[in-house]
């Protein structure tokens, strides 16, 4: 699993990249957790309220952060 | 609610019978002020902050730009400074939203439009208005944004600005499937939104408001009313292009200055002059011209500040004028 979380490295960008990195470690899941900060590749996803999070070339998030649970749930439904 | 009412009572009691200090005394004044108002605009911020993002989560940018798409100049101007001002947006993604809207077709200036309404007209900052100076002052404020939005959106679409967009942006080709976080959230979760959000705004701007008032405070108490009269009031010709200059290197949220704008007020700076400080502050700041560097040539980003700061200096007069 490849999880990008995208966003310029503002406040929330990074709370989502915390939370993300507590769940992949709670569900003990095997994913790469990539940080994307370059506009052009961000706006190429569709996404323009940032932060979003990206699940194996998907839109998952975007706009907000999750909280951790929605986050785990989020995840252990696309790594099934 | 009730916090709100029991709060000058409280201080009244406190400073007066507590601490027998005398009402009419200067420095009595100067805490209560702030003891008072520190309270009084928290209460009223959170209050505020809760509203606007509850009813602000039901919209999202993503519902903005199919809304604004194939919209032509003019008309679209109008619209996107509409949207600008109840879509939630954060000017950490103006750039993502700019690559955004132009790649989807939106034209620069209605896209510009939006992007200076957005922090322009800050429904926080209405709020405020509203419940310190009245509901005129509020719809004015609303109006002499929302025309400089649009003002400023077209005479920028119509100098052609194309050209000073930096070319990666038309490149940008939209791929991916684009989800509205709007979309599919229960009612609890546009509470929560809410009461997330006033925390995370306290949280951030409690410094400035606490300068913001602490100053208030010192000029409600200390300030002569005839050195800011003199100096800034009605008769100087200048008052509003000086306020407009000092809010520029400014950065803060329009709630974190209003403390002190109101004390300002009532030594009797003219209403014009103040909304064009406070204009200046939230919509011409240094960080976010960074931030559009990305993708706004810097000619462009200098017909952006010069077109803006131009109609915050018009608004000022004109209210300044119209209040007389």
């Amino acid at each position: 699993m490849i999880i990008k979380v995208l966003g310029p490295g503002c406040a929330n960008c990074k709370n989502l990249e915390r939370v993300t990195r507590e769940a992949v470690g709670a569900l003990g899941l095997d994913a790469t957790i990539e940080k994307v900060e370059d506009y052009p590749t961000i706006a190429r996803y569709g996404i323009m309220s940032t932060p979003g999070l990206v699940v194996d070339e998907k839109v998952v998030v975007s706009g907000r952060v999750p909280t951790p649970a929605q986050v785990r749930d989020l995840l252990t439904a696309l790594a099934s | 609610m009730a916090a709100y009412w029991v709060n000058g009572w409280l201080w009244d009691r406190f400073l007066y019978d507590a601490l027998g200090m005398a009402p009419a005394a200067r420095l009595t004044g100067t805490i209560h002020f702030f003891l008072y108002d520190t309270i009084k605009i928290a209460l009223l911020l959170a209050g505020i902050i809760f509203i606007v993002t509850v009813l602000r989560s039901y919209m999202s940018i993503e519902r903005t730009r199919a809304m604004l798409g194939g919209k032509r100049e003019g008309g679209g101007n109008v619209m996107a400074a509409g949207l600008g001002v109840v879509t939630p947006f954060c000017s950490c993604s103006a750039v993502p939203a700019f690559i955004g809207f132009v790649a989807a077709g939106v034209p620069i200036g209605v896209t510009l439009s939006f992007l200076i309404a957005s922090p322009l007209v800050n429904e926080i900052a209405i709020g405020m208005l509203f419940s310190l100076f009245g509901w005129q002052i509020a719809a004015l404020y609303i109006a002499a944004g929302l025309a400089i939005a649009i003002v400023a959106g077209w005479v920028l679409g119509r100098m052609g600005v194309q050209r000073w967009v930096e070319p990666f942006v038309f490149e940008t080709k939209l791929g991916g499937h684009v989800i509205d976080p709007a979309a599919r959230l229960s009612f609890d979760q546009h509470i929560q939104i809410g009461v997330e959000e006033v925390a995370t705004i306290l949280r951030k701007i409690w410094p400035y408001l606490l300068a913001g008032i602490g100053l208030g405070a010192i000029i409600h108490g200390w300030a002569p009313a005839a050195f800011f009269t003199t100096y800034a009031g009605p008769g100087n010709a200048f008052g509003v292009l000086v306020a407009a200059a000092i809010g520029v290197p400014l950065y803060s949220n329009a709630a974190g200055i209003m403390p002190m704008v109101q004390a300002l007020y009532e030594k009797g700076l003219p209403m014009g002059t103040l909304l064009a400080f406070m204009m200046s502050v939230v919509a011409l700041s240094l960080p976010e011209m960074i931030l559009l560097r990305r993708v706004l040539k810097p000619q462009l980003l200098a017909a952006f500040a010069g077109v803006v700061a131009s109609g915050i200096i018009a608004v000022g007069y004109l209210f300044n004028l119209v209040l007389a």
